[in-house]
């Protein structure tokens, strides 16, 4: 015994170059000495050169006037303005865009999955052949199909394409007839407020009076009544009419007035928001497949209908599955909006562009384009990542 | 065997078939539940047992003959099938419990959006029967917290929630440790006894010794014998029937 107990290494007798604690803190150490080094070294060398060359690499030009002209600008502009404010337009031509094809992809991408998944066999094949078509064709080409051989194709201005009633769709762009507010509209506006607000508040209180009395309460009807009816109200406490119909009329060699997409909005949005949805539309259906087949049967033999199978069983797994790679659709979707570049509409990226090609500050415009995605995408990505959580909670 | 047997006929079936493909899955079933009864189906695998439970409330399509589900034929009329599966319960060999739900709501979800329950009525309802199956403690937990006795007695429960007039076992305990099958099955013959129509496929010889009123031998889609329990087991007919019997019997 005592001979086999001499012979066992005790903790305390490892050296401390063989003990795997110290050599991961070292390996740690060693690591982030390095790293720290080397972008503190790129960090000076990037300094000491631009200083050679006489760069200055502040933001101050954002003040100077801008000078070039962005056509179809959402808020005010003109060349006079400064910098700063032809990249706030840009911003928002971005978020537009953004936006809009974020809810287009989502709706038109869930459509398609649903389709894809039916068992209707033509419906499924048509899903399919959008699907692999989107997804295996550049965006750029996309975009460029959609523009050139579809926006940018439409006719003159004399002879615009006039769609019933006064709608009008030419080289310029889509004229819209659009009501706008008058100056005594008010009442109007806030009416619409209330209404939406009180019938959201009804909705809910009603819905779980449902579920907690089992009464049948007409949630979804008498809701939607209150919306309707709210801005009938608002609408005759106005005095004359709170809406004017702004149409678009031919002058000259343009038309004026109505609500406006330019040709280059449209390709950009079309072509983004259906090759994006080519993706969601994969993201949806493997997250219902994922779903265990169990689940649908377990569903339909307690008496569910197919709706409701869908919306109170399938689907609250299925967003589990989904959410994370739908936030990466959205980020890369907001991010492949720079190649508008290609089209000719004005966001970040291409004002960022005119704006070097003007102000000749590459490096302080890049690293402002930079930080706008970044800033972008970092919150899109933090608000769904709060959603995400909440129902992964739930699961357990 | 149960004292509760009738005479009224609730389940019938003529001349079932069912094809999966070219694969003649269920090759003219024909069979008579009596209100009350309990019966107990077994065979060998892919004889076709699970295939034809799974007809009698929809979730497979026969492709020939009759099915009547307490006076309502089973055809493509829609709102008969949702009825049918309102008057059937169902337990799965996987429990297939919802997970995204506790225990509670698992149990109330279809009374309160399909029978229309208000809320604290489908609650008491599914306390009383969680009490019953022996596991009310667990109420607030979600299924992925429960052994699996305890998810499949919940699957009962569930099933149960919608008072069905009949219910349907799909191998209750084959997914079940050991230890566990006895608390299954000691609720299912307490149902049993409580004058439920159930039909159980399973292999528990000694469930169908203590409770079956009738037993079906399936083999490669087709009912090879049927008979009570004491037939079954001291005087079956058929060779098949002897040597499948010889087979889960031996040990």
């Amino acid at each position: 015994m005592t001979t086999n107990q001499s012979s066992i290494q005790h903790k305390s007798d490892i050296p401390f170059y063989r003990d795997e604690r110290v050599l991961q803190i070292i390996a740690q150490v060693v690591s982030a000495v390095l790293i720290i080094g080397a972008v503190i070294w790129a960090i000076m060398n990037f300094l000491k050169a631009a200083e050679a060359r006489g760069m200055t690499l502040t933001l101050g030009f954002l003040k100077e006037a801008a000078g070039f002209p962005i056509s179809n600008p959402p808020i005010d502009y003109d060349p006079s303005m400064s910098f700063g404010r032809a990249f706030l337009v840009g911003l928002v031509n971005t978020l537009r865009v953004s936006v809009f094809g974020v809810i287009g992809a989502t709706i038109l991408g869930t459509l398609l999955a649903l389709a894809r998944l039916s068992t209707n066999w033509l419906l499924s094949r048509i899903a399919l052949a959008y699907i692999e078509f989107h997804r295996n064709i550049p965006l750029l080409v996309l975009l460029f199909i959609w523009y050139f051989t579809v926006f940018a194709k439409l006719p003159k201005v004399q002879e615009s394409i006039a769609w019933p009633g006064p709608v009008y769709v030419n080289l310029r762009g889509f004229y819209i007839t659009w009501p706008r507010l008058t100056e005594t509209s008010q009442p109007f506006v806030i009416s619409i407020g209330i209404g939406i607000l009180l019938a959201i508040i009804v909705y809910v209180i009603l819905r779980r009076r449902r579920e907690i009395a089992g009464k049948e309460t007409h949630y979804s009807r008498i809701s939607l009544g209150i919306v309707m009816i709210f801005p009938l109200i608002g609408w005759f406490l106005c005095t004359g009419s709170p809406l004017w119909l702004d149409v678009p009329i031919l002058e000259g060699f343009n038309f004026r007035g109505g609500l406006r997409f330019t040709p280059e909005f449209a390709a950009l949005f079309v072509g983004l928001t259906m090759y994006t949805a080519a993706f969601i539309a994969e993201v949806v259906r493997a997250g219902i497949q994922a779903v265990d087949r169990g689940q649908v049967e377990a569903a339909r033999a307690v008496g569910l209908s197919t709706g409701q199978v869908l919306s109170l069983v399938v689907m609250p797994q299925a967003l589990r599955v989904i959410i994370p790679p739908m936030i990466s659709q959205y980020l890369n979707l907001t991010k492949n909006s720079s190649l508008a570049l290609a089209v000719g509409f004005q966001e970040v990226f291409s004002v960022g562009k005119i704006t070097i090609n003007q102000a000749g500050r590459a490096v302080p415009v890049f690293a402002l384009v930079m930080v706008t995605y970044l800033t972008m995408s970092l919150l899109t990505s933090f608000v769904l990542n709060l959603y995400n959580r909440r129902i992964q909670f739930v699961m357990r | 065997m149960t004292e509760t047997t009738t005479n009224e006929v609730i389940i019938s079936c003529k001349g079932v078939h069912k094809w999966f493909g070219d694969f003649h899955a269920l090759r003219g079933i024909d069979m008579d539940v009596h209100k009350g009864e309990v019966i107990v189906i077994f065979g060998p695998s892919g004889s076709g047992k699970s295939t034809f439970i799974r007809t009698l409330n929809r979730l497979e399509e026969h492709q020939e003959g009759d099915i009547i589900v307490d006076g309502i034929e089973l055809s493509h009329d829609v709102r008969n099938i949702e009825k049918i599966r309102t008057e059937t319960g169902m337990v799965f060999q996987q429990f297939n419990l919802f997970p995204h739900l506790s225990v509670l709501k698992n149990i109330t979800l279809a009374p309160i959006w399909v029978r229309k329950w208000p809320k604290d009525k489908a609650e008491k309802v599914a306390m009383e029967l969680l009490e019953r199956v022996g596991i009310p403690e667990q109420a607030q937990k979600f299924p992925g917290n429960l052994s699996g006795g305890q998810q499949q007695r919940v699957a009962i429960a569930r099933a149960l929630a919608m008072q069905p007039q009949i219910m349907l076992f799909d191998e209750p305990t084959s997914a079940l440790d050991p230890e566990m099958i006895k608390e299954v099955l000691d609720v299912m013959v307490e149902l049993a006894q409580s004058g439920m129509t159930m039909l159980v496929v399973t292999h528990e010889m000694g469930f169908a010794r203590a409770v079956a009123d009738r037993m079906y031998f399936f083999d490669e889609g087709l009912i090879v014998e049927s008979g009570t329990p004491h037939d079954i087991f001291h005087n079956p007919q058929e060779d098949r029937t002897k040597l499948f019997l010889s087979q889960i019997l031996q040990h």
